[in-house]
């Protein structure tokens, strides 16, 4: 097969099986892939079905943590988790630059079904591209998903309601962080680890305790800013977060002192807000505190009726002030 | 970071409260105070401590942002740098969306020009290493912080033998620029809060000037809200009792004499030269070149590049009142643009664009929310 990707793997031809066979098919073993088929044809579902896609371009491609294929798998699972889906099927497709390790490649691979299995959703349809030199950066990933909303289920982003309260399940900013330092090649005692992770798991023990939860965003580009940013938007209401209460792991408050950075901005790919019913609260709480991904879990916050569209952050240090949406990409400083 | 620092420690809000009242009790008349550094600016933004140290105290914002008093024509001058087509700019980003008087290097990029965003001056090396049939010009934004970092990396070139890696040098130094808008005389400044990070490479005793030529003291701080606000009680205390002095209130970071290997990397690299300012014009030693030892890393005398002639007007022109931000004579709302024209997804003026701008600080923390 050789050491790397050429144009030819992408030809169609004896090389693309060759590639297709020798590596993807080897680790991604669902019977609908294997079929080789145009299109893969799946059992009637019952329910509403959750469609969500999106592509990824993460450099460096291996982080601490994780990796494009991991990632690639769980931003799709969580795309569907957040609108309460059980996710049942994926497709993924690949770009290839010419010149790219088949070893880096195939830790990909092998992450990306590892990560599926995990997340219990079927690989059932895939595509392989490959482009000059230059004309992609290395590799990039797409997947869609799909997934089944059970009856009752009915999460959006317009959802909020005064008197809901505001959970994470977690602390913020890791993955930012670990993407960061590690382009930046500052070095911890303990590398600062991605908290990526497929959700999906967490969500339906959650839904399962409260079907009632009326917000699932996770809090992926942007940080907890955005997010909480685009849900007061959505909602037209307002939000209150407490800063005592986000949890921050402590090399990432520490990384992001040396460059200049808020936590509260970075990216997650492990994180969501749930906004719940008050009365609710406390029960999705301990829910998420007994699942693994969600032992750090927190009542950050409350939404009311005061200052609709926008998210107030009341500081540790006794102030407050507005939370506002992210302008451009996270930059550090240079002075 | 030093050993053991928690950052909470320096943000308990009790404490404060007592520095607050301590600097006020201690201003017989209202006093002005100008922090060089926008990461200070920043600071006192996020943490409220303009608001809290109202009236006795005002707090003026300098012209401590690198990218903020990087001038026009040095911005043309890259630009028309990354639209050659043997070239390629490296820059730290925040540089990218800085408008120069026909647009910025993020617009030239989204029209051909080659532009890399870098997060250090050794990225940019290993830029040249990895295209060698490219001419990689490193934009040197910045003040004695990150100086060093590029002197090492033009030295890394020089000693590797590198023919494909070129210095744009538009270093700032700091305290000519003090002395600049002292010597204008358009504000009142009682005290000044010294920047920690800069004197943490220059040592304390640059600012010695303050107080023996102008009778100013001046506080060198650190950059959590405790640090500032003993700076700030210093300084109030210090000019009530009529003793001008360099106050050194940042001592887990900054010596008297500063960083010396630093400062030997520098000295060997760079000399001082006239710069450019925006805001404050040009300031006499207040800028460092490449020394003739380095010139054939100097990417002014290896390419002979004009810069474009304006395509549009410039930010001044719009009404951009950055210059007057940088020099403190005005704070970021006077200007008619803020919050309105000019927000930080849309900046007109560079103190809007840079996350170390004092627009950009006012416009983040410093909104109510009516």
């Amino acid at each position: 097969m050789g050491a790397t990707v050429l144009l030819a793997h992408g030809s169609g031809g004896l090389m693309a099986r060759e590639l297709l066979e020798g590596l993807f098919l080897r680790h991604l073993g669902d019977s609908e892939l294997h079929a080789l088929e145009d299109a893969a044809v799946l059992d009637p579902v019952d329910g509403r079905l959750a469609l969500t896609t999106d592509s990824y371009v993460v450099q460096p491609l291996f982080f601490p943590g994780g990796d494009i294929g991991k990632l690639a798998v769980c931003g799709t699972v969580n795309d569907l988790a957040m609108r309460g889906a059980v996710p049942l099927y994926l497709t993924v497709g690949f770009i290839l630059e010419e010149g790219l390790p088949m070893d880096d490649l195939e830790r990909v691979v092998a992450s990306l079904a590892a990560t599926a299995r995990e997340a219990d959703v079927r690989i059932v349809a895939g595509d392989t591209k490959v482009v000059g030199r230059g004309a992609a950066d290395r590799l990039f990933v797409n997947t869609a998903g799909a997934g089944i909303v059970p009856p009752g289920i009915q999460i959006s982003a317009r959802n909020a309601r005064p008197g809901d309260q505001v959970l994470v399940n977690g602390a913020v900013g890791d993955h930012g962080l670990a993407i960061m330092t590690q382009r930046h090649g500052l070095r911890f005692e303990s590398p600062i680890q991605s908290d990526c992770a497929p959700l999906s798991g967490l969500v339906q023990a959650m839904l399962t305790a409260c079907p009632s939860v009326h917000v699932l965003r996770d809090a992926t580009r942007g940080g907890l800013a955005a997010v909480l940013n685009e849900i007061a938007g959505q909602s037209r209401v307002g939000i209150t977060v407490h800063e005592g209460a986000i949890v921050i792991h402590e090399a990432v408050a520490a990384a992001c002192e040396v460059l200049g950075l808020d936590p509260l901005y970075a990216a997650n790919e492990g994180k969501l807000v749930a906004i719940v019913p008050g009365d609710a609260a406390t029960t999705v709480l301990d829910v998420m505190r007994a699942h693994p991904l969600g032992a750090e879990a927190a009542i950050i916050g409350e939404i009311e009726t005061a200052h609709p569209g926008a998210v107030v952050l009341r500081t540790a240090f006794g102030t407050q002030r507005l939370l506002d949406m992210p302008a451009g990409e996270l930059l550090p400083r240079i002075c | 970071m030093n050993q053991g620092f928690r950052a909470q420690a320096f943000r308990d809000p009790a404490a404060a409260q007592r520095l607050i009242d301590a600097a006020k009790g201690a201003a017989r008349k209202p006093i002005a105070i100008m922090e060089f550094c926008g990461g200070h600016t920043h600071a006192i933004m996020r943490y409220g401590l303009r608001d809290a140290l109202a009236p006795e105290i005002r707090l003026l914002s300098g012209p401590g942002c690198p990218v903020c008093v990087t001038d026009d024509s040095d911005i043309d001058l890259a630009i028309a740098l990354g639209k050659h087509p043997d070239i390629t700019v490296a820059t730290f980003g925040d540089m990218v969306r800085v408008p120069g008087t026909g647009g910025s290097l993020a617009d030239a990029r989204a029209q051909g020009a080659s532009v890399e965003i870098v997060y250090s001056a050794l990225d940019a090396l290993d830029l040249a290493r990895a295209h060698p049939d490219t001419n990689v010009v490193m934009l040197g934004i910045g003040f004695e912080t990150t100086a060093p970092t590029i002197a090492a990396a033009v030295r890394a070139a020089a000693e590797e033998g590198l023919t494909n890696f070129f210095l744009l040098s538009l270093h700032k130094t700091t305290p000519p620029a003090m002395r600049a808008i002292l010597d204008g005389g358009e504000v009142h400044v009682d005290g000044v809060l010294g920047p920690g990070h800069v004197t943490a490479i220059t040592g304390a005793d640059a600012w010695h000037f303050l107080p023996v030529e102008y009778g100013v003291p001046c506080a060198v701080s650190g950059f959590e809200p405790l640090d500032i606000l003993l700076s700030v009680r210093d300084l109030a205390v210090a000019m009530t009792e009529r003793r001008p002095a360099v106050i050194n209130a940042y001592r887990r970071g900054v010596t008297a004499g500063g960083n010396a290997v630093a400062r030997q990397l520098m000295a060997e690299v760079f000399r001082s030269s006239d710069a450019r300012w925006r805001g404050l014009g040009v300031i006499p030693a207040s800028g460092l070149d490449l020394a003739p030892a380095y010139a054939a890393y100097d990417a002014r005398h290896r390419f002979s590049v004009e810069a474009a002639v304006s395509a549009g007007p410039s930010a001044e022109a719009r009404g951009c009142r950055c210059g007057d931000v940088l020099r403190g004579v005005i704070a970021p709302p006077e200007c008619p643009l803020f919050g309105r024209a000019c927000t930080p997804t849309r900046p007109i003026g560079p103190c809007m664009v840079s996350a170390e701008g004092a627009c950009a600080a006012h416009y983040r923390y410093g909104r109510s929310l009516s």
